[in-house]
């Protein structure tokens, strides 16, 4: 009994298990590292948005060199994600699955993550895993600080008894 | 580097990576915001072994690399860190990008991977994005250009 109760409690903390988490994190991981190694480009996912905005605005901001120089290997790696994440959904786990999440949320939670992605320098690619794996302190600051606002902000929304 | 003397490997050596990391976002269930609001609401850690797990493999990559390698076979370029400058909007961005993840448990590039599996309604969430990322764009335009005529006339600007 007294031997159960860790697994039980791991059981409690993981009820998806561990296995798709951990192997997905590697693949993202792995991905990450096979533009660094061949390119020494560390890609992050969130400066897309500005680099494509470059195509469309002829506001400054977007129209940066760094931006408009990168902007169509940016459209390659995400045109990768989305085609990375259809092999997944098509071939290996087939069946359409779509978010019950209301629009509301998707559409203001996104705008916000577009302010704030692009005004704190990165997201949780960026930031989260390739500047924690440099051992930023930059970027341990950020990780840190959305993360406290991400849980407050979630259970707030459970709080009020918005589900979905 | 300019586009006129990039390798002809460049573009599909970033499409692999591409595949490989929204493989891996799709399999980690962080491309549903269900997934990730469970974790925000301390019902499922699962989320830790994602960023936790990629993180670990970025950081010996990055190490290798700066330690032992010299430049890279496709650009020619120097290994570095990523290491970004800190000031205020770290902390102001992260707090706006914090409270959008939170409400509504999607992230850039899990959005782009979401799309990736078919999950339409997640345009809603790619959509504001775009419009979020043209606010704060627009907006800094405005304000670098203000400070710009205010520098002339003051002799004395920051930022």
């Amino acid at each position: 009994m007294t031997e159960l109760t860790p697994l039980l409690a791991l059981g409690e903390l993981f009820p998806r298990g561990i296995l798709p988490y951990a192997i997905g994190g590697l693949l993202v991981g792995l991905g990450a590292s096979i533009i660094y190694l061949s390119t020494g480009i560390i890609a992050g996912a969130s400066t897309f948005l500005e680099s494509t905005l470059s195509y469309v605005s002829d506001v400054d901001r977007f129209n940066r060199f760094k931006y408009v120089q990168s902007r169509d290997w940016r459209l390659v790696f995400t045109a990768g994600i989305v085609s990375g994440a259809a092999i997944w959904g098509l071939v290996l786990n087939p069946g359409i699955w779509t978010t019950e999440v209301q629009w509301w949320r998707l559409l203001g939670g996104g705008f916000l993550v577009g302010v704030g992605t692009r005004l704190g320098k990165g997201c949780t690619s960026g930031h989260g895993v390739c500047g924690v794996g440099s051992l930023s302190n930059t970027s341990l600051v950020n990780v840190a600080t959305f993360m406290a606002f991400a849980i407050g902000t979630a259970q707030l929304v459970m709080a009020l008894g918005v589900n979905p | 580097m300019s586009t006129a003397e990039r390798s002809p490997l460049f573009l599909p050596a970033i499409y692999l990576g591409g595949i490989v990391f929204g493989l891996g976002l799709a399999i980690s269930g962080m491309a549903r915001p269900e997934v990730v609001l469970d974790f925000l609401q301390f019902q499922d850690f699962g989320l830790l072994f994602v960023m936790g797990g990629a993180a670990v493999v970025t950081g010996v990559t990055f190490f290798v690399a700066t330690t032992f390698l010299d430049r890279a076979p496709i650009t020619g370029d120097e290994y570095k860190r990523r290491v970004k400058s800190f000031d205020r909007n770290v902390v102001i961005g992260g707090s706006i990008f914090g409270v959008g993840w939170g409400l509504s448990g999607i992230c850039p590039g899990a959005a782009y991977a979401s799309f990736g599996v078919g999950n339409y309604p997640i345009l809603w969430a790619i959509g504001g994005m775009f419009l979020g990322a043209y606010a704060q764009g627009y907006w800094r335009s405005m304000r670098s250009a203000d400070s710009a005529e205010q520098g002339a006339d003051h002799a004395s600007s920051q930022d």
